[in-house]
């Protein structure tokens, strides 16, 4: 990485310098200041950059060289699953048809791209076993509060108003807790037993007729599969609530279990983890939300019908939720994941599921004499270690995430989840060669080596990144968060 | 199986199978249950070669008219703008791609700084002091001020203008029905917002006014005379803009607004039928505390050196889980850079330019049709759009204008009973002159 500090593009401009090229104005000039009332035309240009078209491209390779993402190097971000980014669906949604179309045309002029979100749907459907499936929300946590308003519209369409609490594990995704707040919900929390599984007893101990919800990830977040499910949905079911699946994790089970069977009511996915739309430095994602029949009324319209072949949204649906976002959702990101779907097929995703597990359990079993392991039996497609033999030793688990920082690698989720110690969340994905996981375990190895021998050398890494560890406080304690021009 | 995503050999397969002690990999699946176990394969359509998807799906989009091949009348809060060819070519780079949320800043310096330049452009274009990193779009960001005005306020009721994109309008509902907080829509008067009804309407218990400037219908709402009723009453004014209209309109933030939301997507993203586009969420330094979703910060590292994080966390879902200020995680970071270098390229001049370009055409669009003897709904002052008038169904006249190779406008009886055989039609920079001619001409033939 370069480490030269790289100007911002507003230290760059020079006045007078242009990057666009624009239609030249072929009708007749007007003046503003007559149409608009008075005090409405803008007089101060707003303080853009004025650089040259090189200027940029230079600046933003320069930014590039200075980020780490999957095609820079093994990226094992636990419940992140950062898989390699097929490059044919950039391509394919870069078609004209599909990034230059208008959500508002006529159906007749977009039959092409209903039918890949119709079938997308299909598709979708039969890998998480639901009955329909809405692509309108925008990312998982969007995803997260749809399914709960959906749950929210059941119960009160039943005359069951008491239903205010949504209960989630403790080692669940923050995004739970703050959907389940946003839809209007109480959150209780279930405690995990020592298996690192909920626990059954005190899941027991908090439902009741208040419950709305239980929200899951399946497997947990420390890469465990909850083997009592069916217990879990009779408890959940048994009290009236519905059971919410979280498909963050769905890369561990493809083709293995699916929610729908696992008796979850409404589950949401993410598509830029599981089905490859790229993490784009935080978006954007698509969150799809299937649903079983008791939940379809609720869905957010229009919902998609295929009538004699032809598609249609479908806008007559008077107990839907409404609309969780302008138009149909992220169909650029939809189009990417339609796209890697079918470039696998039923044969590829088996496999995928397979190979990341197996990638996971190895890792796992590498890794194990040199940290400590919290939940010793076979993970699924992510684990977490725990840092405390090392923090022991003076050395904590951000330093050693720093110090992998020097070897090329971004470091595993860290701090999470919150029931362990210390916590180091590594998902490898099923695109990486024992060669990469293999030298990432090495570095593993020799960082937990340096703890005992040399701490230093860990305790203040990073030594190679373009800049070292940052003063967090300072910016949260005098927040700086736009350029003002020096005076 | 062999799949070129999929580096595993049968080898390495068995070599890891060893290590983990097991035979197979089936063994490492025996925990699921019995009962919920998926057996066999999805009953998906099979695998094809790159080569033949290509195929396949370049002939499922050819299928769509694309306004690349039709010049396009059709805007409504999604715009056939022009597109700076780097954008692209930034974007790709797959430094940027296929990165995800910048949580290790050392080695996402170029992520970070992006986003810093990006909450300043936004800032500099809208006026107000702090920009977040990007909302999902311009609709939930509408929604995300709404709740955030609630909560600011301890106020249970929202007044939003009619005059607000209709589906924007939708989205605000479905928030505020989660938190309970109530909807009252102010009534139109000649395509704006009816300020003597905001005055009967607004109370002691109205948290925010939304507005949208340039409004829904194209007309640019007179914020000055909003303003005070909104303060006057105690409620927050928030404010729903095109970022493109503000290289030439005031922008909100001198004008008394406390939240400025909208779309980035007429800054070089595609329309993509609807998504991803790029909200932006942009706020008065009193309100920093309570924004929804990333913040970029500017500090120091121990050697004193610039670079950028990541702050003000504690807002976030992922450290305050049901006590934060929203639930967003992933935002659209990737559109937001690419917004950021459409605003890079078009910068402080062309801003200006391509504003003073869309109203100026939008102007000759007018003259033209009522020159042709066509009825312009309301006026006042437009931007991107006006409100024509037709005798004959727009669905009819759409489809006439389709056959000449052009998309028409949006057929406003969809969303607003009384503006039956009304259609919205827009223009950008992008149409030429010869097209809006065409266009006019082809409305005036359908009309006879």
């Amino acid at each position: 990485m370069h480490k030269d500090n790289q100007p911002l593009i507003f230290e760059m401009t020079k006045e007078g310098r242009v990057g666009y090229s624009l239609p030249e104005l072929d009708v007749p000039e007007i003046d503003l200041a007559e149409l608009l009332p008075e005090g409405l035309l803008r007089e101060e240009a707003a303080d853009l950059p004025e650089v040259s078209e090189l200027d940029i491209m230079r600046h933003y390779t320069a930014l590039s060289k200075r980020n780490h993402g999957v095609d820079s190097g093994f990226y094992p971000l636990g419940s992140c699953t950062m898989k390699y980014n097929p490059k044919i669906n950039e391509s394919v949604a870069r078609y004209s048809g599909f990034a230059n179309i208008h959500p508002l045309q006529d159906e007749s002029t977009v039959q092409g791209a209903m039918e890949l979100m119709y079938d997308l749907q299909e598709h979708l459907k039969e890998i998480t076993g639901m009955d329909e499936v809405t692509l309108q929300p925008a990312a998982g946590a969007h995803g997260e509060w749809t399914g709960l308003m959906m749950i929210r519209a059941f119960h009160e369409a039943n005359g069951d108003m008491k239903r205010t609490k949504v209960i989630v594990p403790d080692s669940a995704h923050g995004t739970n807790p703050a959907s389940a707040t946003v839809a209007g919900f109480e959150t209780v929390t279930v405690k995990s037993n020592e298996h690192g599984l909920v626990d059954l007893e005190d899941l027991k101990r908090v439902v009741g007729e208040d419950t709305a919800a239980l929200m899951l990830t399946n497997p947990n977040t420390l890469g465990l599969f909850e083997e009592q499910i069916l217990e879990m949905a009779a408890i959940i079911h048994e009290v009236g609530g519905k059971l919410y699946y979280d498909g963050a994790n769905l890369n561990a089970v493809m083709s293995k279990a699916r929610p729908g069977d696992m008796g979850f009511d409404v589950v949401h996915l993410n598509l830029h983890k599981t089905f490859t739309g790229p993490h784009g430095g935080g978006g954007p994602g698509s969150g799809p939300v299937g649903v079983n029949k008791d939940l379809l009324p609720y869905l957010p319209k229009p919902i998609l019908i295929k009538k004699d072949g032809v598609f249609s949204f479908d806008y007559d649906r008077p107990q839907s939720i409404g609309r969780v976002k302008p138009f149909y959702g992220n169909f650029g990101i939809n189009v990417r994941a339609y796209t890697y779907i079918r470039s696998m097929g039923p044969d590829g995703l088996k496999a995928v599921t397979e190979y990341a597990v197996l990638n996971a359990n190895y890792m796992m079993r590498r890794l194990q004499p040199h940290f400590d392991l919290p939940y010793d039996r076979h993970c699924k497609h992510e684990f977490v270690l725990s840092g405390r033999r090392q923090k022991k030793m003076g050395v904590r688990t951000l330093d050693m995430a720093k110090r992998l920082l020097d070897f090329g690698y971004h470091p595993p989720t860290i701090y999470f989840p919150i029931n362990v110690e210390e916590g180091m969340m590594i998902e490898p994905t099923e695109t990486e060669s024992k060669e990469t996981l293999d030298a990432f375990i090495d570095a593993m190895i020799q960082i937990a080596r340096e703890v005992e021998e040399n701490p230093e050398i860990v305790q203040d890494a990073p030594h190679t990144t373009v800049i070292k560890r940052l003063d967090e406080t300072k910016a949260a304690r005098k927040p700086v968060l736009r350029y003002h021009k020096a005076e | 199986m062999k799949h070129r995503y999929l580096p595993m050999t049968p080898q390495d397969e068995k070599a890891m199978l060893d290590t983990i002690g097991i035979q197979s990999i089936e063994e490492l699946f025996a925990d699921i249950p019995e009962k919920v176990r998926f057996k066999g394969e999805y009953n998906i359509k099979p695998a094809k070669s790159e080569s033949s998807l290509t195929k396949e799906l370049s002939q499922l989009a050819a299928k769509n008219a694309d306004s690349n091949t039709y010049a396009s009348f059709l805007g409504a809060g999604v715009y056939d703008h022009y597109k700076p060819i780097i954008v692209d070519h930034v974007i790709s780079r797959s430094e940027f791609y296929t990165a995800y949320t910048p949580y290790q800043p050392e080695i996402s310096q170029g992520e970070l700084q992006a986003i810093f330049e990006f909450q300043t452009m936004i800032s500099e274009l809208t006026g107000m002091e702090i920009a977040n990193s990007s909302m999902y779009d311009g609709g939930t960001a509408l929604a995300e001020a709404g709740m955030l005005a609630a909560g600011h306020t301890r106020r249970k009721k929202i007044l939003v203008s009619r005059a607000v994109h209709p589906e924007t309008r939708a989205v605000v509902r479905s928030y505020a029905l989660g938190q309970s907080i109530a909807v009252e829509e102010i009534p139109l008067k000649d395509g704006h917002t009816d300020l003597e009804a905001l005055k009967n309407m607004i109370d002691d218990n109205t948290a925010v006014v939304m507005i949208q400037y340039p409004n829904f219908f194209g007309q640019v709402e007179n914020l000055k005379e909003i303003e005070p009723i909104v303060h006057g009453a105690g409620a927050l004014f928030a404010v729903s803009s095109n970022p493109l209209a503000l290289g030439a309109l005031t922008p909100p933030g001198k004008l008394g607004a406390d939240i400025t939301v909208g779309d980035a997507q007429p800054f070089g993203i595609p329309e993509a039928f609807g998504g991803p586009h790029c909200g932006y969420f942009a706020v008065t330094k009193a309100l920093m505390r309570k924004v929804p979703g990333r913040l970029v910060g500017e500090t120091t590292d121990e050697d004193g050196r610039r670079g950028f994080v990541l702050t003000l966390q504690a807002r976030e879902q992922h450290i305050r889980r049901d006590k934060a200020t929203s639930n967003i995680c992933s935002n659209q970071a990737l559109n937001a850079l690419a917004a950021s270098v459409a605003m890079t390229a078009l910068g402080k001049e062309g801003t200006k330019e391509i504003a003073i370009q869309n109203i100026t055409k939008t102007y000759y669009m007018k003259q033209q049709l009522k020159a042709a003897g066509f009825e312009i709904a309301f006026e006042g002052a437009h931007f991107n759009e006006i409100v024509v008038k037709t005798d004959s169904p727009v669905k009819k006249l759409n489809a006439s204008l389709l056959q000449k190779g052009m998309i028409g406008g949006y057929d406003l009886g969809l969303s607003y009973e009384e503006f039956e055989g009304h259609v919205l039609v827009a223009v950008t920079e992008q149409r030429t002159k010869e097209e809006i001619d065409a266009f006019v001409q082809e409305m005036g033939a359908s009309h006879a």
